[in-house]
């Protein structure tokens, strides 16, 4: 274990953790309701997005200008640039599940620990469908693998 | 709605938006929950790598966070969920598998990739927002 490391990626989260709760977004009323325009419309995620994209463009920014992170290694950002069919299938997918319940996967894990059974039955209901997705991939690629 | 409350949810997302720049400015990695989490699924299926210790201390952070809030404000913050069980079980799989097979989620492609101007994490959050604010109109409105 990189201690170091770690304890940098434990920082990251509790500071993550608590920004979604300030922002109110653990609350999947305040997500649906920013998403029904027909109903009780509730800005917050609006707000949310534009602090989290302020600073990180900016911290975003200061990467450009350095060759390696604090702790060595490399920077590692997606090189992927084609919008493909799993980009867009995926994420309106994801988009069906956010819209049904009302939480993603940050305020899924960071809400278990309001100790409710919905968001315990949803968070491991997710964790099922991204080992599911796993699963699925790795037969496919066998699958293409024997194709080829 | 008070205005307090929306800068309360300025300063939040600015939070978030630190957390993000943390992870990339010192250990160079984005902060991505699916691909965070899903890392540590893919891990306990047998891909433990170097990285899932420092991906399982993120999402014990993510869990911390809101005790923070608790320790600050006094109370945890929070959560009105509707839904009953089928809905969120379907909703739970298909956030897990669609956030997997689209390479991220709200924070992925929604924080950390609009900040960098991706095209392609530009093409995933219009796809999700629009296929979730259709979803919550017919569910709300249409049925």
């Amino acid at each position: 274990v990189n201690f170091p490391r770690a304890f940098a990626a434990l920082l990251a989260g509790t500071i993550f953790g608590f920004g979604l709760s300030l922002g109110g977004m653990l609350d999947p009323s305040v997500i649906r309701n920013f998403l029904d325009f027909f109903g009780d419309f509730d800005p917050r995620l609006a707000f949310v997005f534009a602090g989290a994209l302020a600073v990180s463009a900016a911290g975003y920014a200061l990467s450009r200008r350095r060759n390696r992170p604090a702790l060595g290694g490399a920077f590692a950002i997606p090189a992927q640039q084609r919008i493909d069919q799993q980009l867009i299938g995926g994420s309106a997918l994801f988009g069906v599940g956010w819209g049904l319940v009302g939480l993603c996967p940050g305020p899924a894990i960071a809400g278990l620990a309001l100790g409710l059974p919905s968001i315990f039955i949803f968070t491991v209901a997710m964790l099922v469908g991204m080992a599911a997705h796993d699963l699925w991939r790795g037969r496919n690629v066998a699958n293409e693998a024997l194709a080829s | 709605m008070p205005w307090p409350l929306y800068l309360q949810s300025l300063l939040g997302g600015a939070l978030i938006g630190l957390a993000a720049s943390v992870l990339l400015l010192v250990n160079g990695r984005v902060a991505g929950v699916s691909g965070v989490a899903g890392g540590l699924v893919g891990g306990l299926l047998g891909r433990i790598d170097g990285e899932f210790f420092e991906r399982a201390a993120f999402v014990v952070g993510l869990v911390l966070g809101p005790f923070v809030f608790l320790i600050v404000f006094g109370a945890l913050p929070v959560a009105t969920i509707t839904g009953s069980l089928p809905i969120l079980i379907v909703g739970g799989l298909l956030v897990g598998f669609g956030t997997r097979l689209g390479s991220g989620c709200t924070s992925g492609h929604g924080v950390c990739g609009l900040a960098r101007l991706s095209r392609r994490s530009f093409a995933a959050v219009v796809t999700f927002f629009a296929v979730a604010i259709v979803t919550v109109f017919v569910m709300e409105h249409a049925l």
